[in-house]
């Protein structure tokens, strides 16, 4: 470890570091902005200046930017050199020259990077006395508002986006201080990753628009850690409410998982909090006046359920808690999972693998770093987008490393890394259904139907371990589709397989299975990622419960059945017929969710539940790692709570022993353990409510937090009492542990001098390293040295069948969400339903784009304009999957198109 | 006194074609090498000549060229660039030598893209050229014609492809880094050095860029040797050298002399003296970019080390005289003007810097300086400095104000005391 | 839509370089030529051949001077405005110029035949002050001279 003295003193810092990267992580405040720890130097701002000296006789020592200078051991810099420091004052008056300083009405104020450093260098008094240059804005979608005259020309946004996030539509235009960073013309940011550029940009000109609907300083916010309810990553999140409404969401750093960045979906999709459409009451249908109080609709659920035969349908979407308190309520054997067969199936496989701990199955950050990636049928484009973004990251990193194997280059010196490494990539083999915004940056790439993938995966699962069996019929291009990317796989050190439920195939999962496996008896160190589609598919999967189909038959013959449905909307996971059935033989249907649906429609008894945004729960992602999300606000009124809570006083009203312990977080978790030991761990993704920093709770409110004793003035001119969480050590005040929280509750980054999200350097071990006190989550299952057992079947190739084609869900980023549609600006990208055919199907059934095509599937007809999709193999029929008013289809089925209205 | 360079320029004659290059020794250089010299002791000849780089950072070119990796495993194609983008205002030596003898700077070339092995090179020419483009584009298919370029040159197994590319305006592509971007279909912005472009330049490809000038003079030195090439000049600083001068002299115009001859010899005897009527009060020695030099520095030798010395740069040595008619602060703020416009607007110090300064210098030109405005100025040169900046544009855009500010400072103070310029 | 001459030259320039979007800045200059100045369907058209975006290619299309983004005269004048222009007469010849062709810096005249533009040091110093129209140099002009030269330009 080098040693270098910052301003004569000696520190211990991290070789191959860069010397603005040594002096945060000793947490010296050196400040600058065109450096991310996640995209590295460019030395464009000059902000970071400090002094170098030669040696220990070297008093005048010259300038150099800290972030282009790598540690060299018993080098001598300082920080505090009047020289550097008047530099670094001088930087911040020339940003500020042109800057329209209108702090008071710009979004970024009061978390802005560009006030910090203006703060933190000196600047006060600007002596420029010309006009200000000025700028037109552009309208960039409705998600991110532009203001470019706040512009500090740092670059930032054009390297995040295009260079790392691989957008195409943001650049930096003309010269000299003209620079104008912006699209080629006003419209929508076509990258999924744009919200990143609110907190990328260091001032103002890329703000949330949903932000701004609802306006709130940052410093007046109440914060939460939260997880990410729109897919099955778990990305962290910081969620912050005012006046009993959800603000905004913005990332909540964990170098295992989501590291710096969030997808649109995850940092704008939160609106469904605030909808109007949220359950606020309980509600007993069919009596004069429905809308119940907590205590009528206790007594009244009592008697559905003592006597009854219950029926608990669970969630994926709902927490562990409250699937667990389900489980509790109704009994292990009643428990449900609220997905079909086919499904549970196929999550069960996953489980049964990661169970096994055969294979690794990496965090996000893994994949990062990955040598070569292989994405087995999942559009992880639309169904995890952070992992697209991590996939990305491995094969602009593995190229860099291969080129600066031949040149030595430091990692962080972004700029002159690229320009050697040109346009070469890293491997990835994307192997989908439909065409990828990944396929630009493939070395492979194959388009075709799950079964024909699957066979792909088998077949490299052969070359890779020819004891494994040959896959019979294999097309020539199949065969040397697979000979290149199983020989990029073994040359690599460690690969990463990426496979999913969303294409509806165990035959998938059991090939990217038998490819890792492979891999890994070849002593390579493979990495094996499963994509989920719900936020807590897996830890609802890991309870092991049967699928709906099974309740379905259960429930034929019974009498007396009253079903209890768990945060689910039943039609958007199993056909309408099917849950029509089951309805029909249920006696009382008890529905708890937060906002209305179809499902809602059918209770008898319906329970308003909290959001993420109003309770607490557990979430476990795709690679088992269980995560705590914690209550932001308390809900509207006392009616709105915890699923798990309902389903505890529910059990308590039935049960003479239940003492109502059940109703935490901790005890729920602690009762999950030892129930089902699968989940052992799972205890500790939080510390338990009661713990206490010197006696002191952690606050979820800045200390600037501004009004407390009058924004409630209106109602009561005497300050109201501080709400109590019982369930968490965070508290709803300004006061308590200032300090560093355990990282499960850090509910929103700040430190002295930085109120921007940089702060978040404070908070992390090194700059870009792990938080302080390890990142938050517990891996549910760890790598075994058990044996791995190999599939023998492997499916026929995929032949279209005459005037049939199999029924195939195409997923969409924006739209195919449940909660995320309920953003106007996610709804307004959303796509309009439609049915794709290929080129060849279309053209033999005299089809045109945009023709209404009508299809019959589960005994429904469905008519929508026919889109055509040049890259669909033929014999598929594709329907966007999710989208708001779409059933659920039965995916993989074959099916005809009944009618043809021209 | 021999003119190597310019010997077969004649003014209002056309280029000299291939056959004519030849009749006058032209490619005799090339075939030496071919028939037998190694890479390694071309270098070393050029090493050994004490060539310095004459588009103004003055490193000695051999040296520059042994950076390259060499052998079998060195990554490849290699690059051999000719910096022919001279946009320093002020600057039109390297015109003369495209527009009069092409095969000269082609043979060059060739040799030094033989010396470190390249496979490709590249004619970098500026946009405005538009005659030079024409002959140097019929220069090199005459040389593929005759075997000069392609596959298998003379026979010594050596392939070289020559292409010319023309800018499309902006000073920062005589950087040679910018200009490895432009040339990649970039932003001509700098890049960070190290990595030297010898390691990782055009394409992430080892790459050297040579000026048009310092080219020109490797046929010479091949045919002639490093001792004869040391003999040309005057002093420490091998060969001869282009001198250019411009401004109200009575002969404007380019000279190749012995590097070293003496300002006074330059701007009197070459250029005639002053015009009538007007008297010599500042030259900036090298191309705008270059601090300013005074009646009291008429003596000093023009080479790289005595020009530093006097406390400017060699630069280009194509000089721009300032006379007694001309408003010092006029003058900065036209090459202040030039500056800001051409900062790429990479990094803040320049890009915001530049314009401050040059509003300024307008606001003082136009009668509404203030005292505070010196200071503004005086920080400015100190801060705009290298190293502060990510190249040398900015720091090069000081010299002439900072140095403009300690001879001239008197015409900053009358602009701001009368609030009018005084030459107006 | 690139025409066919223009998508011929432009192939030539993509044989030279490694990868297609290397050839943006030739590409540009082709169309340039070709249309005299690159409007945004200009910019399409070339991002689609070199399978780039429009904001690539506009981004490489505004750093340069000399490649123009609006539409231009049938002719273009350039002024040299750098320091030995400046020295050597270069702010009458301007306000010739703007006099004579009605014109301010940057625009152009209504019947479309001049534009006029200032630009940097155009590289013949010694004979200063210097103007190009198109391709053709003009130096030591003089206010007097400017009749004559317009003439050759209709």
């Amino acid at each position: 470890m080098p040693t270098i003295y910052i301003d004569n003193k000696p520190f211990d810092v991290k070789a191959g570091k860069n010397l603005l990267e040594a002096c945060l992580s000793l947490g010296l405040d050196l400040p600058y902005f065109c450096w991310h720890p996640a995209m590295g130097s460019i030395g464009a701002c000059r902000q970071c200046a400090i002094k170098v000296f030669k040696d220990e006789e070297d008093t005048r020592g010259r300038i150099v930017m800290s972030c282009m200078e790598g540690v060299k051991d018993g080098m001598r810099i300082s920080v505090e050199d009047a020289a550097a420091k008047a530099f670094r004052s001088q930087v911040v008056e020339w940003l500020m020259t042109n800057h329209p300083h209108d702090c008071p009405v710009c979004d970024e104020g009061g978390s802005c990077h560009l006030q910090d450093i203006t703060v933190m260098t000196g600047h006060n008094y600007r002596r420029y006395e010309f006009k200000k240059r000025t700028y037109p804005n552009q309208y960039l979608g409705p998600l991110i508002n532009h203001e470019m005259n706040r512009c500090i020309q740092c670059y930032r946004c054009v390297r995040y986006y295009r260079d790392y996030a691989g957008g195409k539509d943001l650049n930096v235009f003309a010269a000299h201080n003209h620079v104008y960073f912006g699209r080629e013309k006003d419209g929508v940011l076509q990258s999924p990753f744009s919200g990143n550029l609110v907190e990328v940009c260091p001032t103002g000109v890329f703000t949330d628009k949903t932000l701004k609907e609802h306006y709130t300083r940052k410093w007046d916010l109440t914060n939460a850690p939260t997880v990410c309810q729109h897919c099955s990553l778990g990305c962290n999140t910081i969620s912050g409410e005012r006046y009993g409404k959800l603000r905004n969401v913005v990332n909540r750093y964990n170098s295992e998982v989501n590291g710096y960045f969030l997808c649109d979906k995850g940092r704008f999709g939160y609106e469904f909090v605030n909808s109007e459409n949220r359950i606020t009451q309980p509600l007993i249908r069919n009596r004069t006046v429905e809308a119940a109080g907590h205590d009528a609709v206790m007594q009244h659920v009592r008697t559905l359920v003592s006597g009854h035969t219950l029926i608990g349908i669970g969630s994926p979407r709902a927490s562990l808690e409250s699937n667990f308190a389900l489980m509790e309520l109704v009994g292990k054997e009643n428990f449900y999972q609220g997905i079909t067969d086919d499904l549970v199936y196929i999550e069960q496989k996953i489980v049964d693998i990661l169970q096994s701990g055969t294979i690794h199955t990496p965090s996000l950050k893994e994949i990062e770093q990955a040598d070569a990636v292989l994405v087995l049928g999942e559009d992880i484009w639309n169904t995890a987008p952070v992992m697209a973004l991590a996939v990305r990251q491995s094969v602009m990193k593995t190229a860099a490393t291969h080129s600066t194997e031949q040149v030595p280059l430091p990692a962080w010196h972004d700029n002159a890394v690229k320009e050697l490494v040109q346009e070469d990539k890293g491997f990835l083999a994307n192997i989908t259904l439909l065409p990828s915004p990944l396929d630009e940056i493939s070395t492979a790439t194959m388009k075709a139907a799950p079964d024909d993938i699957a066979r792909l995966g088998f077949a490299i699962a052969h070359l890779l371990n020819p004891s494994l069996p040959e896959v019979p019929n294999a097309s020539e291009a199949l065969i040397s589709h697979a000979s290149n990317i199983s020989k990029a796989l073994q040359q690599a050190k460690h690969p990463v397989i990426i496979t999913g439920t969303s294409c509806w195939s165990n035959a998938l999962i059991r090939a990217a299975f038998d490819i890792a496996a492979a891999l890994d008896m070849n002593e390579k160190k493979a990495g094996l990622a499963f994509v989920m589609q719900e936020c807590n598919s897996m830890g609802l999967a890991m309870m092991r419960a049967s699928s709906f189909d099974r309740v379905v038959a259960n429930v034929r013959n019974a009498a007396n059945v009253t079903a209890i449905i768990l945060e689910n909307d039943l039609y958007r996971y199993i056909p309408a017929a099917e849950v029509d059935a089951f309805f029909s033989k249920c006696k009382n249907i008890i529905v708890l969710d937060t906002l209305h649906n179809r499902t809602t429609e059918k209770a008898h008894v319906l329970i308003p539940a909290a959001t993420f945004a109003e309770g607490d729960g557990t979430f476990v992602n795709n690679e088992a790692r269980a995560q705590r999300s914690s209550q932001v606000f308390m809900p509207a009124n006392k009616e709105i709570k915890e699923s798990f809570k309902w389903l505890s006083d529910i059990k308590s009203s039935r049960t003479i022993t239940a003492n109502g312990h059940d109703k935490h977080p901790d005890d729920l978790m602690l009762a999950l353990e030892s129930k089902l030991p699968q989940f052992a761990g799972v205890s500790r993704v939080a510390p338990p409510h009661d713990y206490r920093v010197h006696g002191a709770r952690i606050p979820r409110e800045s200390h600037r937090y501004s009004g407390r004793t009058a924004m409630l003035a209106n109602l009561s001119v005497s300050e109201p009492q501080p709400l109590q969480d019982d369930d968490s050590s965070l508290s709803y005040t300004m006061e308590g542990y200032r300090g560093m929280p355990p990282s499960p509750l850090i509910p929103f980054f700040w430190s002295p001098g930085w109120n921007s999200c940089q702060s978040v350097n404070k908070y992390q071990q090194e700059t870009g390293g792990s938080l302080k006190g390890g990142d938050p989550g517990v891996r549910l299952f760890e790598q075994t040295t058990a044996a791995p057992v190999f599939s023998k079947d492997i499916p026929d190739a995929f032949a279209p069948r005459p005037g049939k084609w199999m029924l195939l869900p195409q997923y969409h980023l924006f739209g195919s969400g449940e909660l995320s549609i309920y953003t106007k600006g996610i709804a307004s990208l959303s796509p309009e339903p439609y049915i794709s055919l290929s080129k060849r199907d279309a053209e033999t059934s005299r089809l045109n784009n945009g023709d209404p095509v009508s299809v019959k599937t589960n005994g429904k007809t469905y008519a929508f304009p026919l889109s055509i999709n040049e890259s669909l193999p033929d014999g598929i029929m594709l329907l966007p999957a999710g989208l708001t008013g779409l059933e659920a289809q039965d995916w993989g089925a074959w099916v005809n198109i009944s009618t043809v209205i021209v | 006194m021999e003119r190597p360079l310019t010997r077969n320029i004649h003014p209002n004659r056309p280029a000299l074609t291939l056959k004519e290059y030849e009749m006058t020794g032209g490619y005799a250089a090339l075939r030496k090498v071919c028939s037998g010299m190694s890479p390694a002791a071309v270098q070393k000849l050029v090493a050994d000549s004490n060539l310095k780089g004459r588009g103004g950072a003055g490193f000695n070119t051999g040296i520059k060229w042994s950076f390259v990796p060499m052998g079998d495993n060195a990554p490849h194609p290699k690059y051999l660039i000719c910096n022919a983008d001279e946009m320093e205002p002020g600057t039109f030596k390297d015109r003369l030598l495209l527009e009069g003898n092409p095969h000269q700077l082609l043979e060059g070339m060739i040799l030094a893209a033989y010396a470190i092995q390249a496979e490709v090179s590249y004619v970098f020419l500026r946009w405005a050229y538009h005659k030079a483009a024409e002959i140097i584009r019929r220069s090199i298919q005459e040389a593929y014609d005759a075997g000069y370029l392609g596959k298998d040159i003379l026979g010594s197994g050596f392939h070289l492809d020559m292409h010319l590319h023309t800018g499309v305006g902006r000073y920062m592509c005589g950087e040679e880094t910018a200009l490895l971007n432009a040339l990649e279909g970039k932003r001509a912005t700098p890049r960070a050095k190290p990595p030297f472009p010898q390691i990782s330049g055009l394409f992430g490809k080892p790459t050297i860029v040579n000026n048009v000038e310092t080219l020109c003079c490797i046929s010479h030195i091949v045919n002639n040797g490093a001792d004869w090439f040391k003999g040309l000049s005057y002093s420490e600083d091998s060969g001869t050298k282009l001198y250019g001068v411009s401004g109200k002299v009575k002969r404007p115009g380019t000279w190749e002399l012995p590097m070293g001859i003496t300002m006074r010899e330059l701007i009197e005897e070459h250029a005639g003296g002053m015009k009538n009527g007007v008297e010599l009060r500042g030259v900036l020695p090298g191309g705008a970019s270059t601090d300013f030099l005074t009646t009291q520095h008429l003596d000093i030798k023009l080479d790289y080390k005595s020009v530093a010395a006097a406390g400017s740069r060699l630069g280009t040595g194509t000089m721009i005289v300032m006379d007694s008619d001309t408003c010092p602060v006029g003058f900065v703020h036209n090459l202040q003007h030039f500056f800001a416009q051409e900062s790429c607007g990479f990094c803040t110090p320049c890009r915001e810097g530049l314009p401050w300064v040059e509003k300024i210098l307008w606001s003082l030109e136009q009668g509404e300086g203030k005292q505070e405005d010196l200071e503004l100025l005086d920080m400015h040169t100190q801060l705009l400095g290298p190293g502060n900046t990510f190249c040398a544009l900015a720091p090069g855009a000081m010299e002439p104000l900072q140095s403009a500010l300690k001879y001239f400072r008197d015409d900053f103070e009358k602009h701001i005391h009368h609030k009018k310029c005084p030459y107006d | 839509m690139l025409t066919a001459t223009e998508k011929k030259e432009i192939d030539h320039e993509i044989s030279l370089v490694p990868f297609k979007k290397a050839s943006v800045i030739e590409a540009l200059k082709i169309v340039q030529q070709h249309r005299g100045w690159i409007s945004d369907e200009s910019v399409e058209a070339i991002a689609a051949y070199l399978e780039i975006s429009p904001a690539e290619v506009d981004s490489v299309a505004t750093f340069y001077n000399l490649i123009f983004r609006q539409p231009v005269g049938r002719h273009v004048i350039l002024i040299c405005d750098s320091i030995s222009c400046y020295v050597m007469g270069y702010r009458p010849l301007r306000k010739a110029l703007e006099e004579k062709l009605q014109l301010r810096m940057g625009e152009t005249s209504p019947d479309e035949r001049f534009t006029l533009l200032p630009n940097v040091c155009l590289g013949c110093c010694d004979r200063a002050p210097a103007i190009m129209i198109d391709k053709d140099l003009y130096t030591d002009v003089e206010p007097a001279m400017l009749d004559d030269i317009f003439k050759k330009y209709t």
